[in-house]
């Protein structure tokens, strides 16, 4: 159906809230462009790749219809607000102040690009700079990267960029990494050529001697996770040691950065690299993404770090502003030489952490760690003296720690669900020889009252 | 905005007061066993990290005003070419954020996360629906880690079929800097083919190209001049007659949505920015989100885990033993992924055709408005953005594509992409997207003429632009040359 007015058609539509342009407005439009009519402007495609029909999707949604039908399918998931939750193993319940969501989700940096122009987004770069540097503070590392995808993925431009530094072709990684950074770390260095071995845990840390043992003058550098995927803590500064005296980087993948709220920071202990995940610092569960990817290393290596980094300087009136920089190490310029394609990256998670390290502050970000501490200790501590549950290894943790479980941690899980208990995960998924393993999570978000009940219930199962 | 008297806006650093604090926590409900007695004393921290210590008011106050240092799309038009800046819907942040969603932990059992599998089982059936593929996974962060699982994926296609041979990947001239980069990291050699004099991607190039060391070919249709390529038909031919797979790069699709597939067109895979096309925020640089469609032959190599549906019900489904194992951890940025559904339910079938048409309208409309003004180096009707060459102004009177985009600042408004692509001397490359109204093209398109006058007029006001923002140009150099990467106190 169309009308044709001084040779122009229109063709008659419903008008669409988010697409302005009025039936008048575009006869307007094309009598500027002197062609007749819309489907004019497509003239370029030929008729054989042309789509002869209308596309088959389900008809559109009113707003109130459209949040009807998100509220069912958000309704029928057992979230972290509707259950007790243990679960961890990357991806972390913690309190997220008001504050912060607040801030971050202001359209005006929520709706902002990457920052091309400078001097009209001081916002989100200076945001970006205070982010870069409270993630020094937390690491003691010299430099950060403005963000990546998420700690797997971090964790894997990690190895490639060790591999770039060092021009060896091994990378080894502890079996106590995050089954997924492993599977990531694979998957990305494995086209370059790069071949990775794994190193055994024992008693639920890196094995010292087989690390000794792997490391040759092909090792570009070795992956430990630090607390561990088990939440031991590892023995980080004497793996570092290893690496080092072999010519090789330790890359520390962290991927409960609240951690460093009372760890030693990695760059106190040797880290050459540290990657991580940065979605215990503010930013939701979200079913796994969008998370933040960490990454800092040693100034040394600035100039292969991926991604972006923002630096202060001055403008032409000698005042502090912030830009994007050392460019040239990125894809927009350096094309198939680049250090990685890396080009969109989570900058809102970046700053939606520095809000929350800010927030949280000095004394804020020791006392949830301690919280953090106290609290899986007392749920270790209560759970291990029940008959037929034991702690699987003897290594400190820090909120993370394996059980060795009476029944499969799978039925478990289930018999916990008909108490409204969330529980920890099965590593028997990802180590056959921990079918019997149980990976529970205790945050600050649980209370005393809850570990207790958790007890409870485990000790009415045996 | 400039605080009297202070030179430098502070950093949150500077706000720091030894003993404040911004946040509360419970008093322990545990025992308050020492540190020391919990974790062996070589694993603490000597001292705290140094952050700030700051009140809540600091802290409101501090990102609040940084806010308003920043431009956005709620703000003003942002005809960043490439980028596809259209209105991001308020109420995609409010399913977001729904609790069901942003407080569902990856590793709830699937029988307890139903209805977000049923989101990505149904978000994966409307974009096969869109572009033309079998399957979609949405395991890529971004579009450039789309690029690289989608690179992936054919990479393990040539090896289970002994094509081992297959080493190089084929890039035009006009691509986007991730084509290339991410072709290295995948571990293969990039041919550049060079564009022909009516901007499409150059056909006897192209043939010369390919052999059978060719494994892909990464195209982006519409391609980064905002021109579709006319002989996509012919591209199809040499690139499958030489045994070599399509690939497209997504960033585009926008101009295309419900007029044609790339699946139509004889793509074998492609990614899409979610974060463009379908409208979920760029949150100053990411988080994005880039699905990844397949044709049937490369669903195997699928990232794992991948959803299946068993009667009712859905499950994560590792257990596909040549798939390329995992990108990112967890299944995506899902969050993103629920703001891209609600996109495409409350626009339907009727809305994308409109949402191509009106962006190559709007373009069209800017574009014959502008191109007597500048230097126009492939004069065709665009689709949904156009590219503009400066060099007129440049030449005459020594402005610079650089300093028009400084100057376009100071009139309130986002500056295009710039230098992009490479192939266009100065260029100015404009995309108003199908959100803008006439109005604010018109204001955007005055202003631009206004500079072009100003730049033979009154050259250095262009020059030494801009002049409203809160801060004055700014040396790059510098800050190349003495990194400053982070705050330090001053000793």
């Amino acid at each position: 159906m169309t009308a044709r007015r001084k040779g122009v058609e229109v063709e008659r539509r419903v008008q669409h809230k988010y697409i302005p342009a009025t039936d008048a407005e575009r006869e307007e439009m094309l009598r500027a462009i002197g062609v007749g009519s819309v489907e004019a402007l497509f003239a370029d495609i030929p008729e054989a790749v042309r789509l002869d029909r209308p596309l088959a999707l389900p008809p559109a949604l009113s707003d109130p219809e459209l949040i009807a039908q998100l509220r069912a399918l958000a309704q029928v998931n057992l979230d972290c607000d509707r259950a007790t939750s243990f679960l961890g193993a990357g991806a972390y319940d913690h309190y997220v102040p008001s504050v912060v969501w607040h801030l971050a989700g202001r359209g005006e940096f929520l709706t902002a690009y990457t920052p091309y122009q400078a001097e009209l987004m001081q916002g989100e770069l200076q945001a970006g700079y205070e982010y870069q540097s409270m993630l020094c503070e937390l690491t003691g590392m010299d430099v950060a990267n403005a963000s990546m995808y998420d700690g797997a993925s971090a964790t894997a431009e990690a190895a490639v960029m060790a591999k770039d530094l060092t021009k060896r072709p091994e990378v080894l990684v502890s079996t106590a990494v995050h089954p997924e950074y492993r599977q990531v770390t694979r998957t990305y260095v494995a086209p370059l050529g790069v071949q990775v071995t794994d190193v055994p845990y024992r008693n639920g840390v890196t094995d010292l001697n087989a690390v000794e043992a792997a490391l040759s003058e092909r090792t570009a550098a070795i992956i430990i996770q630090h607390p561990n995927f088990f939440g031991s803590l590892e023995d980080a500064r004497a793996l570092a040691d290893l690496a080092h005296r072999a010519g090789a980087l330790l890359i520390c993948a962290i991927a409960e950065p609240l951690s460093l709220g009372i760890l030693k920071p990695p760059g106190a202990w040797g880290a050459d690299i540290v990657a991580g995940e940065g979605q215990p610092l503010g930013n939701n569960l979200n079913f796994g993404g969008p998370y933040l990817g960490m990454l800092a290393t040693r100034m040394e290596f600035v100039r292969r770090i991926p991604g972006r980094l923002v630096g202060a300087t001055v403008d032409t009136e000698g005042r502090r502003g912030f830009v994007l920089t050392l460019q040239t190490r990125e894809q927009h310029i350096r094309r198939e030489k680049a250090s990685s394609n890396i080009c969109t990256n989570e900058a809102l998670l970046a700053l939606a952490a520095a809000i929350y390290m800010a927030t949280l502050g000095k004394q804020g970000l020791q006392r949830v760690a301690e919280l953090n501490l106290r609290k899986a200790a007392y749920a270790k501590d209560a759970i291990g003296s029940i008959r037929g549950f034991e702690i699987a290894f003897d290594a400190p943790t820090f909120h993370e720690f394996v059980v060795r479980t009476p029944l499969e941690p799978d039925e478990l899980n289930r018999r916990l669900l008909q108490h409204n208990i969330l529980g920890g995960a099965s590593l028997g998924r990802w180590y056959p020889e921990l079918r019997d393993a149980w990976l529970l999570c205790v945050t600050e978000q649980r209370t005393r009252e809850e570990i207790d009940r958790l007890v409870e219930v485990l000790e009415g199962i045996r | 905005m400039t605080v009297p008297g202070q030179r430098d806006f502070p950093v949150i650093f500077e706000f720091s007061t030894p003993g404040r604090v911004g946040s509360s926590f419970p008093a322990p409900d545990v025992p308050e066993l020492a540190l020391d007695a919990l974790v062996p004393v070589e694993h603490l921290r000597e001292e705290p990290a140094a952050l700030p210590e700051v009140s809540e008011l600091d802290v409101v106050r501090h990102y609040t005003r940084l806010s308003h240092r920043n431009f956005s799309i709620d703000e003003g038009f942002y005809p960043l070419g490439s980028c596809t800046m259209k209105y991001n819907p308020k109420i995609h942040e409010d399913v977001a954020r729904l609790p069901g969603f942003s407080r569902l932990h990856p590793y709830t059992p699937p029988e307890q996360a139903q209805g977000a599998l049923q989101l990505l089982w149904d978000l994966e059936r409307l974009l096969a629906e869109i572009s033309g593929m079998d399957r979609v996974t949405f395991q890529p962060a971004a579009g450039a880690h789309g690029e690289l699982t989608g690179l992936l994926m054919i990479r393990a296609y040539f090896e289970s079929r002994g094509e081992r041979q297959r080493t190089k990947v084929v890039v035009p001239d006009s691509a986007h800097g991730t084509n290339p980069a991410t072709a290295a990291m995948a571990g293969y050699q990039v041919i550049t083919v060079k564009s022909d004099a009516r901007g499409n991607m150059d056909v006897d190039a192209l043939r010369a190209a390919m052999d059978d060391t060719v494994a892909a070919i990464m195209l982006t249709n519409p391609n980064t001049l905002g021109l579709f390529e006319e002989r996509i038909t012919e591209v199809e031919e040499i690139v499958h007659g030489s045994g070599a797979q399509m690939y497209m790069d997504g960033a585009n699709f926008n101009a295309i949505l419900g007029v044609t597939r790339p699946g139509d067109q004889g793509f074998d895979v492609m990614h899409f920015n979610l974060h463009k096309t379908f409208t979920t925020p760029h949150g100053g640089g990411g988080p994005g989100a880039g699905a990844v469609g397949v044709k049937s032959h490369l669903v195997p190599f699928l990232p794992v885990p991948v959803v299946e549906r068993d009667g009712d019900g859905f499950r994560l489904d590792t257990d596909r033993p040549k798939s390329i194992g995992k990108i990112r951890a967890f299944y995506g940025n899902f969050g993103n992924l629920v703001r891209a559904y609600a996109y495409l339910r409350s626009m339907g079938s009727e809305g994308m055709r409109q949402i191509a048409e009106t962006a190559v309208l709007n373009a069209n409309y800017m574009l014959a408005r502008l191109r007597s003004a500048f230097d126009r180096p492939y004069d065709r009707l665009c689709k949904h953005e156009f590219v503009l060459s400066g060099m007129r102004q440049k030449r005459q009177y020594g402005v610079t594509t650089k300093d028009i985009a400084k100057r376009i600042l100071d009139y309130g408004f986002h500056a295009p992409t710039i230098y992009f692509p490479l192939i266009v001397d100065e260029a100015i490359m404009i995309e108003p997207t199908e959100t803008e109204s006439k109005r604010t093209m018109d204001e955007f398109i005055e202003a631009l003429l206004t500079i072009t006058r100003e730049a033979k007029e009154n050259p250095d006001l262009v020059r030494t632009a801009p002049h409203t923002t809160p801060v004055k140009r700014l040396d790059e150099v510098r800050a190349a040359r003495q990194p400053d990467l982070r705050w330090r106190p001053k000793a």
